[in-house]
């Protein structure tokens, strides 16, 4: 395998608390074009419960990837970025990521396999309140395109 | 905290209102930006089809969060949406011109289960093609 496999059952230590801001999540949805009045409207997102904006469902991916990052830029990996394809992602929300809030992300790297010649690797990310309140897992798969083992592959 | 759609009000193969997105340069460059996922892939052609892709390519997670506008969409609240993952199965490759690429979402309640919940499957598709797989939801609905 091109990847090393002394990465599997790392779990990296709790990210420095992550800021969450309004003009973040505003621009996070506008990125994506979406205008619910839930990301952008801070009355609105009081009148549904929530002390303010609330982010969209996929950007607590920002917060698990600024995680991995020191396992993917790890050159012992030995992960080439640009062979690099995302093939998976889940999320189990316990709530919608709100700004105000401060989060921690807990990151942990639960396998790597070869399939059809490309490498995968299954990571995790536990993110919750510094308080220790959960607020979402993230499960994403991330392929190394190609760079499996002939052996192993193909 | 609460959607707009009743449980009740729903069955299995209900539909909800499907939508398309134009993803375009500028899109990618956008949500770049503000996911902080700057690989080439997503803005360096040269780069992008020399390691074997058609062009350069969406973020997967661009398409995951067109994807799940959908569902959020249809709930009014996006905090009713409790579990949410796809499958990223085929690249959506994004031309450098005028239109971009077109993806198309759908999707039908496939599962009511407990608790007023139920499982919503989408369907993906860009160029004719399907880009998302298992792509599922779950919803609390009212």
């Amino acid at each position: 395998m091109a990847l090393n496999p002394d990465f599997v059952a790392r779990t990296y230590p709790a990210s420095a608390p992550y800021q969450v801001g309004r003009e973040k999540v505003r621009e996070f949805a506008t990125a994506i074009g979406d205008s619910n009045p839930a990301y952008h409207d801070v009355e609105v997102a009081r009148s549904l419960g929530y002390a303010d904006v609330i982010a969209p469902p996929t950007f607590p991916f920002v917060l698990s990837f600024k995680s991995m990052g020191a396992a993917m830029f790890d050159p012992d990996l030995g992960l080439d970025y640009s062979r690099v394809v995302h093939g998976e992602q889940r999320f189990v929300y316990t709530r919608p990521i709100t700004a105000g809030d401060t989060l921690v992300c807990v990151s942990s790297i639960d396998g790597i396999r070869s399939a059809a010649g490309n490498d995968l690797i299954t990571v995790r990310a536990e993110i919750s309140t510094e308080a220790g309140e959960h607020v979402v897992t993230t499960y994403g798969v991330i392929v190394s395109r190609g760079t499996a083992d002939a052996e192993k592959g193909s | 905290m609460a959607a707009q759609v009743r449980y009740d009000d729903v069955v299995v193969g209900t539909t909800i209102p499907s939508q398309s997105f134009s993803l375009q340069r500028i899109n990618l460059m956008m949500y770049a930006g503000a996911s902080g996922d700057f690989n080439v892939i997503h803005w360096n052609e040269r780069i992008a089809t020399s390691v074997g892709l058609p062009n350069v390519i969406a973020h997967g997670m661009l398409t995951m969060a067109e994807a799940g506008r959908v569902v959020t969409d249809w709930l009014g609240d996006p905090g009713a949406l409790v579990e949410f993952g796809v499958r990223m199965t085929r690249p959506v490759a994004v031309p450098d011109d005028d239109t971009g690429a077109l993806l198309e979402v759908s999707g039908v309640v496939a599962e009511k289960l407990s608790d007023s919940l139920v499982r919503v499957d989408l369907t993906a598709t860009s160029a004719g093609q399907t880009v998302l797989g298992r792509a599922q939801a779950v919803v609390r609905l009212a």
